[in-house]
């Protein structure tokens, strides 16, 4: 349900699987192919908070959780969908590494209810690999609306391992599962279905895994078969000698194979579709679809969605939408907070004073350490609380995929591809979520355009502080359309993003990642009616502990710190004002100030501090006690030198500098170099700069 | 013969010869896309490339450049609302 506090953020670089067991649990992996609600069903046994939604890819690493049925300790592994066990992409390597290794006792296979054939294909393999294993027929209610009914029996006795049939979001429905599991454990003896190739391939197979010496937990015919088309990443863990014992012998046989006609290709072919068929032939006269047209009214919804004609202004109208209920929400909220932060701080004072503070130790601890976190929360979460419900409920409901369709020919021509666009959807919500879901994307020169653009898209912390400024300076006295007027300037200013993204992926791709777009396919997964009121509750919640979090972590340490600098003087100056001048030549050439390049230089650790350390720096020049509104806030920035032209450049720059230091760490770890990590800093800010400086040239010429 | 690409929105095809380089054609094994499989067009993007297809089930999309290797016979229009097993 959208991206969660464990999904953002610092939460978003510890991906790396590591699971501690600290007695007899059992280690369960939900395995699975992409979107048939693998995490929403991990979710419902553990009770953890996996980021879930209704598009392919969002889960990229490996999640682990606990459940304690009556009888046994279980460990849950969340792993990335896949549709086969021959890996692509590096999620799908996760994914398989994981199923293949003898760490998994058993395997949840989770099934696609409406689309049971295609699941089966890779339960199927599985079943290859492993004979502990439990088929779960998820999202029995969307077939049951579809008219698709699944006799779960007969499957059981053609397949040969437990069935079960679950609705995951209904929780009630995962005690068969849990029951099921419990019978396996404890009697893990079964005739498993396996999948018969043609006689050729079933020869060469069987003199292959003569030369396999036998091991626990691992399937030789399977290894052989994989052998057979050129898969020699099985080999992994044997010992040298008994690798080239293997291949040699693999090698003799595919000649010998190759002279009927046979090569490897062709053996690839006849094993895929040997397991295709199998699983045509496991569900025939075991689901029966009662409805005909059942995709009926997706297809017209794709219409409207994904139209030739329409397409393209429907996604802007979208976001101008959603912009649009966000800035008119989120004033609500901002009046409450503003009133409540400014009595809080009148509290505050009064205590203080009453218990005889001394006069600096008070101000520290007022205008440093309560301030800024309390700017960081009045400015900040206000438009996420109305923001991400909106965002995680075109999310649930598919809208996602279809925006990735939609924008894979542009995308193409700057050679790189529509998954890029999901990349930078999850950069909207936390832009180090969307650097690591960027492995959903194939090929690696794709995958680093993703993550190096990935910054030009405003991130929770950034476009907040946009919408204040927006609404500060330009849509005063625009009167009851201002909500309206800010939303549409906003959704230009993440146009104007969106087409900085479209132009650097070109510029990169013709510089330092020359290549070409590589292949793409997509699945676009059926519309579900999101479940609204949990939504809404859920991300509420989670968006408040987020913005909540950071603003202690971040925005204390930069309130004091900002504190110190303006009270502590060196030569009659104070530090601030010393810094402040000296980045003051660069930052006017920008069409900022001095105040401003020090604020987004101490928002490395979170730019939700940037504006709120802006206001501060000013107020320790003035006398202006109480600022929580806009209004008082536009008043401050006007009292030291701001108009239209810095509120332009501020934007600016906002929307493209260097990523926070999250971010920065995520990249890092994701590419692992140096020097991408570098260029990821670099590049946003670099564009940032230069457009910064052309602005304020222009403005200056033109004399406004 | 066709190729796969070719369709029309609404047309389907059965699978005659999936020719896709190395990885792309393992892609296309993955999602069931083998011979004699029955492939219907279902839509396309604002752009007209890619195209999505209903494919065992599932709507895939699919760049023309990358299924243009793949060959199909003709099957007219066809039913493009799942049960097309």
């Amino acid at each position: 349900m959208g991206l969660t506090h464990s999904s953002t953020g610092l939460g978003a670089v510890s991906s790396e699987l590591v699971i501690k067991r600290n007695g007899n649990e059992r280690v369960i992996a939900v395995a699975g192919n992409p979107n048939v609600g693998k995490s929403t069903l991990f979710n419902a046994i553990t009770g953890m908070k996996q980021h879930t939604g209704n598009w392919p890819g969002k889960t990229v690493a490996n999640a682990v959780g606990f459940y304690k049925s009556e009888k046994h300790s279980y460990i849950f592994v969340d792993i990335p969908g896949t549709y086969s066990l021959f890996a692509h992409s590096p999620e799908e390597e996760i994914a398989r590494d994981f199923i293949c290794s003898a760490s998994s006792e058993t395997v949840v296979a989770v099934c696609d209810a409406t689309c049971l054939e295609r699941s089966l294909n890779l339960v199927l393999q599985i079943l290859e690999i492993k004979s502990n294993v439990i088929v779960c027929v998820n999202l029995l209610d969307e077939a049951k609306r579809k008219g698709i009914e699944i006799d779960l029996k007969l499957l059981e006795k053609r397949l040969g391992v437990a069935v079960v049939g679950t609705v995951a979001r209904k929780k009630k429905s995962i005690k068969g599962l849990i029951k099921r599991l419990d019978e396996s454990v404890e009697n893990s003896k079964k005739r498993a279905y396996t999948v018969v190739y043609p006689q050729k391939i079933e020869e060469a197979c069987e003199r292959i895994s003569t030369f396999i010496s036998p091991k626990e937990s691992f399937n030789a015919r399977w290894a052989a078969a994989r052998l057979l088309c050129g898969d020699f990443r099985v080999l992994q863990g044997f010992c040298e000698q008994e690798k080239l014992t293997i291949t040699e012998a693999t090698r003799q046989v595919k000649a010998e194979l190759e002279e009927e006609g046979l090569n490897e290709q062709k053996c690839e072919e006849m094993i895929a579709s040997s397991v295709v068929f199998s699983a045509e032939a496991v569900c025939n006269g075991a689901v029966f679809e009662t409805k005909k047209k059942y995709s009926q009214r997706d297809r017209k919804i794709d219409k409207i969605l994904t139209g030739k004609a329409v397409g393209y202004p429907v996604m802007i109208l979208l976001l101008l939408f959603v912009f649009w209920l966000t800035i008119s929400g989120a004033n609500y909220f901002s009046e409450i907070l503003s009133f409540l932060f400014s009595k809080a701080e009148n509290f505050l004072n009064e205590i203080l004073i009453s218990i005889k503070t001394p006069n600096e130790i008070r101000s520290f601890l007022v205008e440093g350490v309560f301030r800024v976190p309390a700017w960081v929360v009045s400015v900040m979460l206000p438009p996420m609380m109305v923001f991400f419900p909106l965002f995680t409920l075109l999310e649930d409901l598919g809208y996602l995929p279809r925006i990735a369709f939609n924008l894979d020919k542009p995308f193409k021509k700057c050679k790189s591809c529509g998954k890029q666009a999901l990349t930078m959807c999850m950069g909207f919500g936390c832009n180090a979520a969307g650097v690591v879901g960027a492995r959903i994307v194939d090929s690696k020169r794709e995958r680093l355009l993703a993550i190096i653009t990935n910054s030009l898209v405003p991130c929770n912390g950034r476009f907040p502080a946009i919408i204040a400024i927006i609404s500060m300076f330009f849509v005063a006295g625009v009167g009851a359309f201002g909500g309206l007027a800010s939303s549409v300037i906003l959704t230009l200013v993440i146009l104007f993003g969106v087409g900085v993204t479209f132009l650097s992926t070109k510029l990169l791709s013709e510089t330092l990642l020359k290549g070409e777009p590589s292949s793409y396919t997509l699945e676009l997964p059926p519309y579900r009616r999101p479940q609204i009121l949990r939504v809404i509750i859920r991300s509420v919640f989670d968006r408040t502990v987020f913005v909540l979090g950071r603003a202690l972590v971040a925005a204390v340490p930069a309130g004091a710190v900002i504190w110190i600098m303006a009270n502590v003087t060196v030569g009659g100056q104070s530090l601030l004002l010393i810094a402040a001048d000296f980045l003051d030549p660069l930052a006017r050439l920008m069409g900022l100030d001095g105040v401003i390049l020090i604020a987004f230089i101490l928002g490395l650790p979170a730019n939700e501090i940037v504006l709120p350390i802006i206001i501060m720096a000013y107020l320790s020049n003035d006398a202006i006690v109480d600022a929580f509104s806009v209004e008082q806030m536009r008043e401050i920035l006007t009292l030291n030198g701001w108009n239209s032209v810095t509120a332009i450049c501020t934007i600016t720059f906002f929307l493209f500098h260097w990523p926070c230091s999250t971010t920065l760490m995520t990249i890092k770890k994701e590419t692992n170099s140096l020097k991408w990590t570098a260029v990821s800093l670099l590049f946003p800010t670099v564009i940032g700069a230069v457009l910064c400086i052309t602005i304020n040239l222009i403005a200056r010429a033109i004399g406004a | 013969m066709k190729s796969l690409c070719e369709l029309a929105v609404g047309e389907s095809g059965k699978i005659k010869r999936v020719l896709a380089k190395e990885n792309m054609r393992r892609r296309f094994l993955d999602i069931g896309l083998v011979e004699n499989t029955l492939v219907c067009c279902v839509g396309k993007s604002p752009s007209g490339d890619p195209k999505a297809y209903l494919i065992r089930g599932a709507v895939i999309a699919i760049r023309s450049d990358d299924c243009c290797d793949i060959l199909i016979e003709e099957q007219g229009m066809g039913d493009c609302y799942g049960s097309n097993t």
